[in-house]
């Protein structure tokens, strides 16, 4: 009976990740998204360097995916929701835990994972042991997407 | 108790399988929808005319090599295939392809380089190169408007499997998939880009953004590079698998090789 109960569990686990993929574009609640602690750096967050690092197309390249409010932009993508708002609809932690790894909050999403150093299979030689973007830079952008309250 | 390691085994196998690749839905075939038809007017309007087509210059090319002996008294193209439209009517539709003599799965310029060093004693042009994408885009222009054959209709559904899973397989520093994008997310903007659905229909092809004619094996490298992924070695099996599982899913779809793209 207990190995029964076991493989139900099992199951039941295993069938956790393919009932999330139903989910996959669908709005979360707040609530549900987990919080990142800020990271250590060297000096306090700049929003406004924040901001020059969403529209980079080198360094954050949010704007691929991304709309948003920057007018001075031409090109906006429509893969994923726009970053308006982003301030309401997120803590500044949970925006922080969706910059470091939005795999650990859906793991069918296609955001990169910016500050994980490990990087992903065949990594590219000139990228080996480093994150997307490193700290201050996180901190940075974290702080200006929770000015986004319109 | 060892049915259920067994079955405890078997679904932690599967399990494991799952987490390697991203599954998301394929593209119903009614939906298919070929680079050619999704891109602008202006680049359609290109390929359609054989004389403002680019990649037309190097059907020329590859039209006179295909006639030309080698200096070593070997025969030309045309001494063992005879003329190139009848020769080659349909080929290229049909590859990738096994070689009947070595068992090596080949794709089309790979069939060509091995044609110069077995039968022309020759050493193979380069991958990239401008003759052999010459004669690749000779030969392609004959199966212009057939439909692509399905690899796994000659026994090759073992490369398409493992192609499919390459496909499912996210790379890189920015961890995607093939899937995530030309799958989940065609015709969305990425950028200024609309996302086509990446069927190989048309190579050799001319890139605007290449300033060149190229072949599908350097469109796919572009791919891992830009998710800042190490591409493989040109040349490598698992460009062919790609390749394989590629016109597996786009069997049925019309050539028009040689192609333009933006």
């Amino acid at each position: 009976m207990r190995r029964v109960a076991l493989v139900i569990g099992l199951a039941a686990w295993l069938a956790g990740p393919i009932a999330g993929r139903v989910a996959v574009g669908a709005p979360m609640e707040k609530g549900a998204v987990p919080e990142a602690a800020p990271l250590a750096t060297s000096r306090p967050p700049d929003p406004a360097n924040g901001r020059r690092i969403v529209v980079d197309r080198r360094r954050g390249f949010c704007l691929l995916c991304h709309s948003g409010p920057f007018p001075e932009e031409r090109f906006h993508g429509d893969l994923a929701p726009s970053l308006a708002g982003a301030g309401l609809r997120w803590s500044e932690g949970q925006i922080r835990a969706r910059l470091i790894d939005s795999t650990a909050i859906n793991p069918d999403t296609i955001m990169p994972p910016y500050f994980k150093s490990e990087g992903g299979y065949r990594l590219g030689r000139a990228f080996a042991g480093k994150p997307i973007l490193n700290a201050e830079e996180i901190e940075d952008v974290t702080a200006f997407l929770a000015t986004l309250r319109d | 108790m060892g049915r259920i390691v067994a079955l405890l085994i078997a679904v932690l196998a599967a399990a494991s399988v799952r987490a390697e690749g991203v599954q998301v839905p394929g593209i119903a075939p009614a939906d298919r929808r070929s680079g050619f038809e999704t891109m602008g007017p202006d680049v359609q309007a290109m390929q359609r005319d054989d004389f403002s087509n680019p990649a037309m210059l190097g059907v020329a090319a590859g039209e006179a090599a295909w006639s030309r002996a080698p200096e070593n008294g070997k025969p030309a193209c045309s001494g063992c295939h005879g003329d190139i439209d009848a020769a080659m009517r349909g080929v290229d539709a049909r590859y990738p392809a096994r070689d009947a003599k070595s068992g090596a799965v080949l794709d089309l310029p790979g069939r060509i380089q091995t044609c110069q060093s077995v039968n022309q004693g020759l050493s193979p042009q380069p991958r990239e190169s401008d003759g052999l994408l010459a004669l690749q885009a000779a030969i392609a222009l004959r199966s212009r408007g057939m439909p692509i054959e399905p690899p796994s209709a000659r026994g090759l559904s073992d490369g398409v499997q493992r192609g499919e899973a390459l496909y499912r397989q996210r790379f890189g520093q920015l961890n995607l998939a093939c899937a995530q994008c030309h799958d989940a997310n065609w015709g969305r903007a990425l950028g200024g880009t609309r996302i086509p659905q990446g069927h190989p229909t048309g190579y050799p092809l001319f890139r605007l953004e290449w300033q060149s004619i190229g072949s599908l094996q350097r469109r796919l490298r572009n791919c891992l590079t830009g998710v800042r992924a190490e591409p493989f070695p040109s040349g490598a099996s698992e460009w062919l698998d790609l390749e394989l599982f590629l016109r597996e899913r786009a069997a049925g779809m019309a050539s028009d090789a040689p192609g333009v793209r933006p």
